[in-house]
């Protein structure tokens, strides 16, 4: 639809800030997982784009990276900040979706194998310049010399041994049609990506509400001690997932109940928020994306297909 | 929408103002009337182009309710509200910097002046409501709508062809609603083409016209370009009983439909 070569090309040249400091701080989880845990607010020109948590696990030869980040100058003070942890080798970067905040620090690992979901590799490759196009225009020089490299290794969903670590890699959706989790055995850390959001409004651009739901049931049963949401604080129990999962059922009851009294999309926008969700962050900019993303087809149900139509 | 709810309030009390100003007419004159209080670049022109000579109040009572920012610009929704005005013949919703500046024309006989719609904005715009009443004055009020673009030159995703077989095509339902009004919604199969995407000529459905079951026109409507594809329209109608639609697009295709309540 659009062109993010465009974009890219066009920021590019008015950028001013190319190599802003992200000032990325590992978290420890556990005794050797570490997490860079992002603002929770949206993409703006303060924040660099840095809303999102991304990490590694130290192994016993090496060391696995996930998510890259939303830019090339993410994914390169991401590595330096990895380096400076350990001297082990980067063995493999796993991209938990396409979405651009996880996967455009990917050229910081060139040569490095980089993994994911087939769907995932096929978006990134096929859409990744439209996805990623409202990420130059919001961030502006934090974007410099971003350009896109699609992952090249298909993540087999599984138990795998990276870098003398066993990982179990487990498939989902709804977040996206392909969404990826990392769970680290040894320290029971799941790397949920973006089906689990924490103190901040979920996304829905790519969401399957029923999906995501089934999926959240799916995560409940892990047994993990640490669960990294994609955005939000780390968290050590099964509040994350029942607070993502309140704030999508709420959402995906509002909408078809909308839709079943008639409301066109602005009088869903209209829709008061309860107040459990208020101290969620970039509530008032996510609720009414996501009926924009969600109601088109939600209403579309309601309208019975008219057999009287005709055409010539 | 919330920023945009707020910033109306910012310039409702000068459109107050205004209205004052212009309906007591000893204090203002016609002066006030034409200072834009969305600061269009090309308020003059709009004006000119379409409301020259003609008596123009800003009146806080119409509300334009649009997104905050264009989600995906070939498909804005908005939302004309009236809170009530009588009398209204016609309603124009224009958004001034778009290359296509008219979006529609609405004429309603037995409905709410009150209307919803999507369509393809190009670059941010002041999005405005027009609604001249009985005795001649434009009412106006309208809101800016942020977008990055490109939803007037891009063509739209019918353009694959998917649409074909399917024009015309029409889904709709109503809920009565109190005191014998009821809504309408409507999604017609149409790519809705502008004609400034390269390679694809201008097709769009130009007339929608909604029956009571006698044949009494209850609201015309005249889409025009910028309306998104395969639209999606709500209507507000002081109607019991069936609906006859009848539609056709500026090739002369036609599509009709009788939606039961
Ligand atoms: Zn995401």
């Amino acid at each position: 639809m659009r062109n993010g070569v465009i974009g890219l090309a066009t920021f590019v040249s008015v950028a001013a800030g190319a190599g802003d400091d992200y000032h990325l701080q590992p978290v420890p989880v556990g005794d050797s997982a570490q997490v860079f845990v992002g603002k929770t607010e949206g993409f703006a020109r303060g924040n660099g784009g840095n809303i999102v948590n991304t990490g590694f696990i130290v192994g016993t030869d090496g060391v696995i990276v996930i998510d890259s980040g939303p830019s090339r100058a993410y994914g390169e003070q991401q590595r330096a900040a990895i380096e400076k942890q350990t001297a082990l080798p980067i063995r493999q970067v796993f991209i938990t979706h396409a979405h651009p905040d996880h996967f455009l620090g990917d050229q910081a690992y060139s040569g490095i194998a980089i993994s994911a979901l087939p769907k995932t590799i096929a978006a990134i490759r096929d859409h990744g310049e439209a996805l990623s196009d409202n990420l130059y225009r919001l961030l502006g020089g934090w974007m410099l010399g971003t350009r896109l490299v699609p992952p090249d290794h298909a993540a087999q969903p599984g138990t795998v041994i990276v870098a003398g670590r066993k990982l179990r890699l487990i498939a989902a959706q709804g977040h996206t049609d392909a969404d990826l989790m990392i769970f680290d055995e040894a320290t029971r850390t799941l790397f949920a990506g973006d089906l689990v959001f924490f103190q901040r409004a979920p996304t829905t651009p790519n969401a399957n509400i029923e999906q995501w739901l089934s999926t959240l049931d799916t995560i409940d049963q892990l047994d993990f001690q640490y669960l990294v949401p994609g955005h939000g604080p780390i968290v050590q129990d099964h509040a994350a997932i029942a607070q993502t999962r309140d704030y999508l059922r709420w959402l995906s009851t509002t909408l078809h109940n909308a839709a079943t009294r008639g409301w066109d999309i602005q009088e869903v926008m209209q829709t008061p928020i309860p107040e459990r969700f208020r101290s969620l962050s970039v509530l008032d900019q996510e609720f009414p994306r996501s009926v924009t993303h969600l109601y088109p087809d939600i209403e579309l149900n309601v309208l019975p297909k008219q057999t009287a139509a005709k055409h010539e | 929408m919330f920023r945009s709810r707020t910033r109306f309030r910012a310039y409702s009390l000068a459109a107050s103002c205004l209205l004052l100003g212009v309906s007591s007419s000893a204090l203002a004159g016609d002066a006030p009337s034409t200072i834009d209080p969305l600061n269009s670049p090309s308020w003059q022109y709009v004006q000119a182009r379409y409301f020259d000579g003609q008596k123009l109040i800003f009146d806080d009572r119409i509300k334009v309710l649009a997104p905050t920012a264009a989600e995906d610009p070939l498909d804005v929704p908005i939302m004309v509200t009236s809170d009530g005005i009588a009398d209204v013949e016609e309603v124009v919703v224009i958004a001034d910097l778009n290359p296509i500046q008219k979006i529609l024309a609405y004429q309603p006989k037995r409905a709410s002046p009150d209307i919803s719609f999507r369509f393809k904005v190009e670059q941010s715009t002041p999005v405005r409501a027009a609604m001249r009443t009985k005795d001649g004055v434009w009412h106006l009020g309208g809101t800016w709508l942020s977008a990055a673009g490109g939803g007037c030159t891009t063509p739209s995703g019918g353009s694959s062809g998917l649409w074909q077989g399917h024009l015309g095509e029409v889904n709709a339902r109503i809920w009565p609603r109190e005191d014998k009004n009821q809504r309408l919604r409507l999604r017609v199969i149409h790519p809705m083409d502008t004609g400034l995407a390269k390679g694809v000529p201008v097709f769009y459905i130009d007339q929608i016209t909604l029956r009571d079951d006698s044949g009494a026109e209850l609201a015309t409507l005249q889409p025009f370009e910028p309306i998104s594809e395969n639209p999606v329209l709500s209507f507000d109608l002081k109607n019991v009983g069936p609906v006859h639609v009848e539609g056709h697009d500026i090739q002369g295709n036609t599509f009709t439909a009788t939606i039961q309540p």
